[in-house]
Parts: C-alpha cells; sequence; structure tokens
C-alpha cells in the first residue's frame, strides 16, 4: 500500500531517472519480472475465458438442435432422441438441497464450537480435524457410501417410507425406497458431509470478525452464551452465513464421483428421495463413455449449465461477503 | 448497590479488579429457562462437532479395514491384472500415474500460482485489475471438477485424438491454479510493510526485493498451501477420468502414452461385482488416503510452526 520509499543509498544502483538519460543497471529485468507477475494474472482471465469457449463450442449443436424448450425438457432419453436436461437440473437441486439441510446446521454448530465454546488450545486440532474431512478424496467418500453408508440406509428408508409414505405431500417425497440404499437421499447424505468443511471454514471466519466489544457488552448486560450468541454473533454474521451457504451449495451441485457411485443412476426425473435419481455431473460420468454426435455435445452442455450455475452462485456470494465487509470495514 | 439477588460471575475471584483485558468476561449461567435454552444450546454445539466427526472416523476406520486386507508389498508394486476376477495384480502403475500426473500438474500450477499472487498483492494492489483477477480466481476455484476435464477434453484431447498423463495434469493444474493464487496473495499480505521499505531503502529494485526479501518470508505459508492443494488435486477423479485413457503397465512419461491413476482404479473397481476387483479399489483407497493425510498434515505442521514463528517474531 505504501510502496513510497524510493532507493536512496548512493551506492546502490541510481533511481529510475525520470526522463531519458542511460537505462540503470537491473531496470530490464525488473521490467520483466513485472510483465511476467501481470501475465500470471492474465493466465486465470484466459483460463476461464477458455473453459468457457471451449465448452461452449463442443456442446453448441446441442443448443442448436433441441433449442431452449429441448435442452430445459425434462426427458432424458438418448436412445429415444430426447435430450433434455431440465429433470437432471431439477434432481441436481435436490440433492444440493438435502445436502444443505444437513450441512449447514452442524457447520454454524462448528463454527460456533470454535470460535465460542472450544478452548483456545482446542481450536488447531478442531480444524485440523476438519481439514483431514475435507482431505478425504471424493472417489472415497463414494466407494465408503456404496459399500457401507448404503446397507443400514436400506432398513432406514423403509421404515421412513412406513410411517410418512400415507401422508399427503411427504408420501410423494418419502416414496417408495431403493433397495440398494442407493438413492438421492444418500447422495444429499454423502455431499453433506463432503460440503461441511468449507461452509464451516467460512462460517468460522465470518464469526470470527464479529467484534469482542459487541459480545461484552451483552455479556455485561448478563446475558447467557447462547443469548451473546443470538444476540451479538448472529446479526453481526448473518450475511456472511447466507454467503457460506450459497460457496456451499456451489460446490454440492458439481459434486460428481461421490454422487454417481451413490445416487443409483435413474435418469427420470423423481422427488423420491429415498429412490434412485442422477445429477449432471454424475450423468455425465455415466454416459460419456459410450456417448457419441449429440449425446455427447449434450453432455458437454450438462457442464455448461453447471458452469453457468456455479459461476452465479460465485458471484452472488462473493457481492454479498463484499458488501457485509464494506459494512463492518474489515476483510475476510 | 444491593448486589443480593444478583448471583457472582463465575470467574475465579481471586483477580481483585476485573481485568481490563475483556476476554475475561463470562457469560452469565442465568435462571431457570434461560439457563436450561443456553446450556441446551451449548449440547447442540458441541454435539454438532461429534457429529461430523462421526462420518471421519467411520470412513477412515472402514477403508483401513478392508484396504490392509489388500495390501501387501506384491500390490503395491505390480501391473494392474487385466480380468477383474483375476486375484493377481496390484495398483502399481496406478501409484506411478498419480505421481506422475500430479507432479506435472504442480510443476505447472505452483510456480504460476505463486506469480499471479505475487501479481495481486505486490503489483496489481487495488487496481481495478487486480480485483477482476482476484474475484475471477474466486469464482474459479467453484468450478467443478468434472468441468474442468470436459474442459481439457475438449481442448486438448478432442484436438490431439490423444489420451496421456499431460491432459490429465493440466487439467489438475487449472483446479490448483486459483488455489495457489488465493493462498499465496494472502501469506503475502502477511509480510511487513518494513522488510519491503528497508530492503527498497538499501537500493534494492522492486524485483530483487520481492525475490530475496518478501518471497522467502512467506515461503513457508506458500509451501503449506500449495501442498494442500497438491494433497486436494492426489485425490481427484473427474478431470482425470476422459483425459488419462487406461493403462495397466507403468508409464513414467507425461507426454507419452495413456495413463491411470489410484482414484481410477478406486472409481473403476467400486462397482465391480467381483471380490478381487472390489478388493483392489479398497488396497487403492487406502493408500490414495495414506498419501493425502500425509501431505495435509505436512502442510498443517509447515503452518502452525510458521505462524508460531511470526507471531512471536511480530508480537
Amino acid at each position: 500500500m505504501t510502496q513510497v520509499l524510493e532507493p536512496v543509498n548512493p551506492e546502490a544502483p541510481a533511481p529510475v531517472p525520470l526522463v531519458g538519460g542511460p537505462r540503470p543497471p537491473g531496470a530490464m529485468a525488473d521490467r520483466a519480472f513485472r510483465v511476467v507477475a501481470f501475465a500470471a494474472g492474465v493466465l486465470v482471465l484466459a483460463v476461464l475465458g477458455l473453459i468457457i469457449y471451449a465448452t461452449l463450442k463442443n456442446s453448441w449443436d446441442w443448443f442448436s438442435a433441441e433449442g431452449l424448450k429441448g435442452i430445459l425438457s425434462t426427458t432424458w432419453a438418448p436412445s429415444q432422441g430426447e435430450y433434455g436436461a431440465g429433470g437432471l437440473l431439477l434432481m441436481t437441486l435436490i440433492v444440493g438441497t438435502v445436502a444443505l439441510v444437513l450441512a449447514v446446521p452442524v457447520s454454524v454448530g462448528i463454527a460456533l464450537f470454535v470460535t465460542e465454546i472450544a478452548p483456545r488450545r482446542m481450536r488447531l486440532p478442531i480444524v485440523f480435524v476438519i481439514d483431514l474431512l475435507a482431505a478425504i478424496p471424493s472417489v472415497v467418500f463414494g466407494l465408503w457410501g456404496l459399500k457401507q453408508l448404503a446397507t443400514p440406509l436400506q432398513g432406514i428408508y423403509k421404515s421412513l417410507h412406513d410411517t410418512l409414505g400415507g401422508v399427503p405431500v411427504l408420501g410423494k417425497i418419502f416414496g417408495e425406497p431403493s433397495a440398494s440404499g442407493l438413492a438421492l437421499m444418500t447422495a444429499g447424505i454423502v455431499v453433506a458431509i463432503m460440503i461441511t468443511p468449507i461452509v464451516t471454514a467460512i462460517t468460522r471466519e465470518v464469526f470470527a470478525t464479529c467484534p469482542a466489544s459487541q459480545k461484552e457488552a451483552t455479556l455485561a448486560m448478563g446475558a447467557t452464551r447462547w443469548e451473546m450468541i443470538r444476540g451479538a454473533v448472529f446479526p453481526h454474521s448473518r450475511s456472511g452465513v447466507v454467503a457460506a451457504v450459497i460457496i456451499g451449495f456451489g460446490r454440492a451441485v458439481g459434486e460428481t464421483i461421490a454422487v454417481f457411485l451413490v445416487i443409483g443412476s435413474s435418469q427420470t426425473l423423481s422427488a423420491n428421495l429415498l429412490g434412485p435419481g442422477d445429477t449432471l455431473a454424475s450423468a455425465i460420468v455415466g454416459g460419456f463413455g459410450e456417448a457419441t454426435g449429440i449425446q455427447k455435445s449434450a453432455l458437454i452442455g450438462f457442464g455448461v449449465v453447471l458452469l453457468a450455475l456455479t459461476i452465479v452462485l460465485g458471484s452472488i456470494a462473493r457481492a454479498i461477503l463484499r458488501r457485509a465487509n464494506k459494512r463492518l470495514g474489515v476483510s475476510v | 448497590m444491593a448486589t443480593t439477588t444478583v448471583p457472582p460471575p463465575p470467574s475465579p475471584s481471586s483477580a481483585p479488579p476485573p481485568a481490563p483485558v475483556s476476554s475475561r468476561l463470562r457469560p452469565r449461567a442465568g435462571t431457570g429457562r434461560r439457563r436450561f435454552r443456553s446450556g441446551l444450546a451449548s449440547v447442540l454445539i458441541v454435539l454438532s462437532f461429534v457429529l461430523v466427526v462421526i462420518p471421519l472416523v467411520f470412513v477412515v476406520l472402514y477403508i483401513a479395514q478392508q484396504g490392509l486386507k489388500a495390501i501387501s508389498m506384491n500390490f503395491l508394486t505390480s501391473d494392474i491384472a487385466f480380468s477383474s476376477r483375476s486375484t493377481e495384480g496390484g495398483i502399481g502403475p496406478a501409484i506411478v500415474g498419480t505421481i506422475v500426473i500430479t507432479l506435472g500438474a504442480t510443476l505447472m500450477a505452483v510456480p504460476l500460482g505463486v506469480l499471479g499472487g505475487i501479481f495481486l498483492n505486490e503489483y496489481g494492489g487495488k487496481s481495478r485489475f487486480a480485483a477482476l483477477v482476484r474475484f475471477l480466481s474466486e469464482i474459479l476455484t467453484g468450478v467443478p471438477s468434472i468441468v474442468m476435464g470436459l474442459f481439457v477434453y475438449t481442448l486438448v484431447v478432442l484436438n490431439t485424438k490423444k489420451f496421456n498423463g499431460f491432459a490429465g495434469a493440466l487439467a489438475l493444474a487449472c483446479l490448483m491454479l486459483p488455489v495457489v493464487i488465493r493462498t499465496s496473495e494472502e501469506m503475502l499480505k502477511l509480510v511487513p510493510h518494513e522488510l519491503r521499505e528497508g530492503s527498497l531503502a538499501l537500493g534494492s529494485r522492486k524485483s530483487r526485493t520481492i525475490r530475496t526479501v518478501v518471497l522467502p518470508h512467506a515461503a513457508p505459508g506458500i509451501v503449506s498451501g500449495a501442498l494442500l492443494a497438491v494433497a486436494r488435486a492426489a485425490g481427484e477423479t473427474a478431470p482425470l477420468l476422459f483425459t488419462i485413457g487406461a493403462a495397466t503397465s507403468a508409464n513414467w512419461h507425461l507426454f507419452n502414452g495413456a495413463n491411470t491413476a489410484l482414484s481410477l482404479q478406486i472409481f473403476g473397481n467400486a462397482n465391480s461385482p467381483f471380490v478381487p476387483a472390489q478388493q483392489r479399489a479398497f488396497g487403492a483407497a487406502l493408500t490414495l488416503i495414506v498419501i493425502v493425510f500425509i501431505a495435509t498434515a505436512i502442510a498443517r505442521i509447515v503452518t502452525v510452526i510458521y505462524t508460531r514463528r511470526t507471531s512471536g517474531a511480530g508480537g
């Protein structure tokens, strides 16, 4: 910020002359370094631009052949020439929502635990544990979900269906359970575990910016710990938590490999959480190997839809965070 | 002051006047319903942490238990079996592939990412272009890994008509780049301005200041951040799925011929109905988890040592 100092040591290379004169030694290297660093910044633009260009170009056949109505149709049946992404998009949003419902309360809880309750000495180990969870690869979560988690879920889904299946609206959501335990709900649970670290990390940072003076003010008025959290920490952090939720949702809809292994791969649109489904990302994995022609183009198009979704969600979240930061005068 | 009705604060009464350091202020226990609600909230908060440890423990224990059945020296070094039913064979080529591809990605993403971080913190500062780069690298961080796989497939594989390790490394590098840029910028931000000013005052040029003063100071933090990014990249499957092809024998060449990786072996064998193939999936999963955890742990330890050192020096 305060790069105002000019070299002053007379023994050292002379400062850059304002106009003309011979070039002092090192000026070229200095310039070159600056240009290289600038180029690295430009690279980010280039990569994002290329991603958009390359995927759009290779999915253009799908967009032009099907039209907006065709790509938004809820029927995905390549064998019958139906290439709609609408159903898969909806199921992607369903899995993302399930994951959020499960992950957000837990993440907020952990963030509060780290910032407000846990002794200072324990904070680092807790953060480390969450780090380890974030480090487990997607495919390992998928393998675990497929081989271990799905088995007990079969029984749980069955009893859920037996108790709630008769209730009007809930009956649709908790419909006929899949025998294998592979279902939209299973994908939601696994994704919830996977997005917990990132949602926790952001909410933790947001909570940590709550000024001590505000917390102390509530405590000085005789508040209990919970009243302090509700009265000082939450109002201060509301927008930050919303941003964390949006970022978590963005990660959830893009989750691929683990979802593919536990969702049951059925491309028919269904709101039945206990039955099989598919998401945009997992449908790409499932179909890409054998796909040709317009089907391949459509699967790359799914990538474009996912990309658009994450760019929109990411932009909203960043805008919220930036506004909150400006208001509070802190940087997260 | 009629303070008889107010219960004394539970803080240790040995400290006579309330210390000016305000973190001594403790929440009131409250009474009746308020106390109950606060207690309940605290229990739920602690419980949420327990809740997230459960899947971690389950995943690690289950994979370890199943994977140990498969792992032997022979398993780690043998070529991949041609048949899913074969009890012979191992994951040697997959370990080689993971190392080669991740190393390739690291060599591309880390230098460029650090340069990007230098640009943002040392040159760009608050300029509009730097703000744009910062924003786009945040957006890029959120791009799903499957999209990176599709991107490299359309850009490289469709044009060269070849599957090789380099295509996979490129996809991983695209995933790592924004992460490395962001962490580098954060770490460079922590370097005290006095150091830069001192160096400039001695007549060093800016590039020299950055290379000899700023970067060495921030290096441990940058290394730790990069290592975390490498650990994540090593476990990725989706970017490799359409880019590196398949191989059953070790391929140390990045540019020459198809390759395989641990994550792909897990993925390919997970759905297999044959027990030997499933065993291979678990063995590969355990190997991958061990690699990733070690990298994460080293990164964390470096961070802890580094932050202790800098906070000690600063305070």
